[in-house]
């Protein structure tokens, strides 16, 4: 395994490295094939959480025969912890533009859309405005191609990819069957590339660049860097981009306060490591992926009150639809309820976290099947906090 | 289905389907079950109770087998470990949040859930009880249904049934989480919304949470009741559903042992809703063709065409919410039920010298919402409630169980008289495009003398299970009183289940179809398939019980309603003609728009 320690890098906010005109212009003369070939080349995977490989999803979405096709970018940005989507929205959203503008140009899509999230409304109309020069300037440039923007109504299931396209459609947002995945049948059913914030800038540096730059970053299988949101237990929360491959003692040596007890690496849906395994623990898709969050708890903390919290969460964010998830989530909240006030034995925590696993092969969709990641680690390593 | 054929495995034995099969289909073919809950052979495919996961090699999750689509090369496991506890725990979850209270539900032996929960012997409760309270409070609002949400297991079947099947929307997904549930729009009772009360999403719905308001009890007591005379009347699609739930074969007809169940349970005078049927279409027809001569002859603007059909009171719910525009389209005349009420409180009262007040009509229906009809305050024509109770095809056959009637050992009887005849024609009511066929045998012969040009009367372009089915009769050689209608091509069409009767109706509104004349059913398949039929429910059995239904009309010696000698004796003897005064005041209404919302 790859050694790498920590590392801020400054590829996403750094300013005046887009110049979209001259990109576009540029790039809009390339063979799609090509491009495809770079972004693959540079082992990019999703930002958003699952950590696909983004230039096979262009390329899956760009052999799908078909007179309608879509990039929508996901800014939903629902994980509990994570805020970085949306500094990026503020910052340097015409990176996000021309990330899907070559999608678009790469899979043949006349229409893009981004799925903000509804608490990010107050973004709307800058967004909008600088959205109008930018389909003005694909306009000029005669590329037949058009943004705009959708906004979300709060339900965490939204950021589902295939929730989002059902609540786009004006439907109740419950995650679909998959196959077929998005690249065949997304938004309205039609071949989709669907790509998170954060991915989509990160393209839009490699088509800029070529692979070689972010190759370097990174580990074999986590190339390049990512935007993480720190919060929790750190004097210095806020947002970093850092080169993924670093071990968690890194991280934690330069974001704790010296008293960290334990890290949940990727929100609530994420795993919680405790301090013993913080040397041997890997941020990247080779040890512990995250879609950004890193929440830091020190000794003054409850991690039975946390972990409460995000199944109280689950709960409530659950779409409804399938039994694991649904009925599970809420057996598991009141089982640690029942488990701390002495209503069942400690051994019933063993059942529940049967349950978990069982909610983790059968749940639908990617938020039941993770509940079992917090419920897991949190019980295993923190068990005399659940009971006592 | 594609032709192209995918190799996989299932439990280690290997089997070809065709592509886009899903696993449950590829396990079918190996005699394999899969359990499936959320799955119905009507409905998309929803994939949410998860009961069916399977396991596939190098797949970290499982898959459901209702959803997931066969590969070249796939190996499946329908009873692994993996899948055993995962199943197990689904079935558990399921009950945790169920108020499994069975020996007091009406869908007791009947229940899929009570049947995976027995089959996997689920006893002990290991996880905690989520039933909440709130959900124990039925809605009884409406006198066909009644909705048990603490007996809900969120499968979606009824709400995909009345959006996908009916297009009524009156069922939807509410909340997420632990706040998810099934229902109407703004939490209303089920009577103050859109449902026309056509029991589709009961036909579905796996548990007891959808079920029909019983009357059984009601009826029982009348029956006790020695000064009460209870006459029962039963539908076309009663005879060819009941053997269902007794035991039978979907597709036996069972006429005569229904008339000797009927009897040996003690009504006083059992009778057949096919007299007013074939009643009906002398009224219908009769109205048709004075439509048209009102429209062709004299030029009457005011005449609404094409006409509908009236005899489904699902359509009857459904027109008066969605296309209130349209309700003078609609025939005047009421169901073939309700005529029959109204005559069984005057005309039969009469014949048999008795006091209406104190008849008690029972029908047997295979239709929830004829206990809404019955209930409307149009159909008091005779001075009282015209039908007092509706029963089900189902609730029969369990009042046929608790008589201790051997059913399948019964002996063949008849109908008792009168109002106890009834026509091929009538019999065809049951099934899709049957009125249409019955009005045209009826109709083409009283303008032309003659019979419709078809083989045998067989009117074979109206039938079959297409959802909207057309079909032009060129009429010639008409007597000289109909001479108007001489080369005149009768246009007419026929739609069964909402969604197609809503697309038929928005051309007809839109008006890029012309008709003269338009049947519609609520039901998918027409009565046969009806809500108040037994459960389950396919295609395919609702295409056996089609079968049934053309195999009895053939069968009987007349098979044109106005051959009916009784039809003929009580225009004589009671009515004078139809559209006659007295026909007016018993056998036809009108209907009031509703609202949406
Ligand atoms: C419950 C749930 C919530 C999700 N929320 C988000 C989100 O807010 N933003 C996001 O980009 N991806 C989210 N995802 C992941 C998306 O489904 C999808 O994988 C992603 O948008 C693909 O983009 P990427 O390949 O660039 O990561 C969520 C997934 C699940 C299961
Ligand atoms: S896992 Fe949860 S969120 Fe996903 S489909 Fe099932 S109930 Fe909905
Ligand atoms: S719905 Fe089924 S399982 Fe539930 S109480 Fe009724 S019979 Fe029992
Ligand atoms: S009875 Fe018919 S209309 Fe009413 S909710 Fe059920 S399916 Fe819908
Ligand atoms: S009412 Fe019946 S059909 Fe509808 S979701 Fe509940 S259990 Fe399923
Ligand atoms: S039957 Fe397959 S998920 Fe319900």
């Amino acid at each position: 395994m790859e050694h790498k320690t920590i590392k801020k890098v400054d590829i996403i906010f750094a300013k005046d490295t887009c110049n979209p005109r001259e990109l576009l212009s540029k790039t809009l003369q390339r063979n799609p094939d090509d491009i495809i070939l770079d972004i693959i080349d540079s082992g990019l995977k999703g930002r958003g959480g699952a950590g696909f490989p983004t230039g096979l999803k262009w390329k899956f979405t760009r052999n799908e025969v078909s007179e309608d096709k879509y990039v929508i970018c996901n800014a939903d940005e629902g994980e509990p912890g994570t805020f970085k989507d949306r500094e990026i929205l503020d910052q340097v959203p015409e990176k996000v533009f021309v990330g899907m503008a070559v999608c678009g140009y790469v899979i043949g899509a006349r229409e893009g859309y981004i799925y903000l999230r509804g608490e990010y409304n107050f973004l709307l109309r800058s967004l909008n405005a600088k959205l109008e020069t930018f389909n003005a300037l694909m306009k000029e440039l005669k590329f037949d191609f058009h943004i705009s923007i959708r906004s979300g109504s709060g339900a965490y299931i939204c950021g589902e990819e295939s929730a989002l396209f059902e609540s786009m459609e004006g439907k109740r947002g419950e995650p679909r069957n998959k196959p077929p995945y998005p690249t065949r049948a997304g938004y309205n059913h039609k071949p989709t590339a669907i790509n998170n914030v954060e991915t989509l800038v990160y393209t839009t540096m490699i088509t800029r660049l070529g692979p070689t730059e972010f190759k370097a970053l990174g580990t074999q299988d986590s190339r390049g860097s990512k935007v993480f949101s720190v919060s929790g237990d750190t004097p210095i929360a806020g947002i970093y981009e850092l080169e993924l491959g670093m071990p968690l003692a890194d991280f934690v040596d330069s974001f704790g306060d010296g008293d960290t007890k334990a890290v949940q690496v990727g929100g609530a849906s994420g795993h919680c490591v405790p301090r013993k395994q913080f040397r041997d623990t890997i941020i990247g898709f080779e040890g512990i992926p995250t879609g950004g969050s890193m929440m830091i708890f020190n000794s003054s903390r409850s991690m039975y009150n946390v972990l409460h919290d995000y199944l109280e969460f689950f709960t409530e964010e659950s779409c409804g639809q399938c039994t694991p998830c649904r009925v599970g989530c809420q057996q598991l909240l009141k089982g640690i309820e029942a488990v701390k006030r002495g209503e069942r034995k400690p051994d019933y925590l063993e059942e529940l976290k049967k349950l978990a696993d069982t909610m983790k092969v059968a749940a639908k969709c990617g938020l039941g099947q993770s509940v079992a990641n917090p419920f897991n680690s949190i019980v295993n390593n923190f068990r005399e906090e659940i009971i006592y | 289905m594609s032709n192209y054929m995918v190799n996989l495995k299932i439990n280690n034995i290997p089997v070809s389907v065709p592509e886009g099969s899903t696993i449950v289909q590829a396990a079918n073919k190996l005699n394999f079950r899969i359990p499936t809950l959320c799955f119905h052979p009507d409905l998309s495919v929803a994939g949410n109770c998860r009961v069916c996961v399977v396991e596939i090699t190098g797949a970290r999750a499982l898959a459901a087998a209702c959803a997931m689509p066969v590969a070249e090369g796939m190996e499946v496991f329908t009873n692994s470990a993996k899948v055993r506890t995962a199943r197990k725990h689904v079935i558990e979850l399921l009950l945790s949040e169920h108020n499994a209270d069975c020996t007091k539900c009406f869908k007791n032996g009947h229940c899929e859930l009570q049947e995976l929960a027995a089959e996997y012997r689920v006893g002990d409760h290991v996880f905690l009880d989520l039933v909440k309270a709130s959900d124990k409070i039925l809605d009884i609002s409406s006198p066909s249904i009644q909705k048990d949400n603490s007996k809900c297991i969120r499968c979606q079947r009824c709400v995909r049934t009345c959006e996908e099947l009916q297009a009524v929307g009156a069922l939807a997904v509410a909340c997420k989480g632990d706040h998810q549930r099934i229902t109407t729009f703004m939490d209303k009772s089920l009577h103050n919304v859109v449902c026309t009360n056509c029991g589709q999403c009961i036909n579905r719905c796996p548990t007891g949470a959808l079920v029909e308001r019983n009357y059984m009890e009601e009826v029982w007591d009348h029956i006790n009741n020695p000064f009460k005379h209870v006459v029962v009347q039963t539908a076309p699609a009663v005879r060819i559903g009941l053997g269902e739930d007794l035991g039978l074969e979907p597709g036996h007809r069972v006429t005569g042992k229904l008339v000797s169940a009927l009897k040996h349970i003690g009504f006083d005078s059992v009778l057949d809703t096919d007299f007013t049927a074939d009643l009906t279409i002398m009224e219908e027809g009769t109205e048709l063709l004075t439509r048209l001569k009102k429209a062709i002859v004299d030029k009457d603007e005011t005449v609404t065409l094409p006409m509908t059909t009236s005899c489904s009171p699902g359509w009857i719910k459904f027109i008066e919410h969605t296309f209130p525009e349209l309700l003078p389209n609609v025939s005047t005349c009421k169901s073939p039920q309700q005529m029959f009420g109204a005559l069984a409180k005057t005309y039969y009262a009469q014949k048999k010298g008795l006091d209406p007040k104190n008849i008690v009509s029972v029908s047997i229906m295979p239709c929830t919402a004829k206990k809404f009809e019955a209930n409307r305050p149009e159909m008091r024509a005779s001075g009282y409630q015209d039908v007092d109770y509706v029963l089900t095809t189902r609730e029969l056959a369990m009042m046929i169980k608790q008589a201790g009637i051997e059913f399948t050992k019964l002996d063949d009887m008849h109908y008792d008289s009168i109002m106890g005849e009834g026509t091929g024609a009538a019999v065809i009511f049951g099934a899709t495009g049957g009125v249409m066929e019955a009005a045209l045998r009826t109709a083409y012969e009283i303008v032309t003398g003659r019979e419709v040009p078809f083989n045998n009367l067989n009117i074979t372009p109206v039938r079959g299970m297409e959802g909207v089915r057309e079909a032009t009769i060129t009429i010639t050689g008409t007597r000289p009183e109909w001479s108007f209608l001489e080369g005149v091509e009768m246009k007419v069409a026929v739609a069964h289940g909402l969604v197609n009767a809503k697309e038929l109706m928005t051309a007809v509104r839109d008006q890029k179809a012309s008709y003269h004349f338009i049947e519609v059913m609520a039901c998918p398949g027409g009565c046969l398939g009806g809500g108040g039929q037994p459960i389950p429910t396919s295609a395919d059995i609702r295409e056996k019980r089609a079968q049934a239904i053309y195999a009895e009309d053939e069968g009987l010696p007349i098979r044109k309603s106005h051959e009916n000698p009784e039809v003929v004796q009580i225009y004589k003897d009671f009515l004078g003609e139809p559209l006659g005064h007295r026909s007016h005041a018993l056998l036809h209404t009108h209907y009031k728009p509703r609202k949406r919302y």
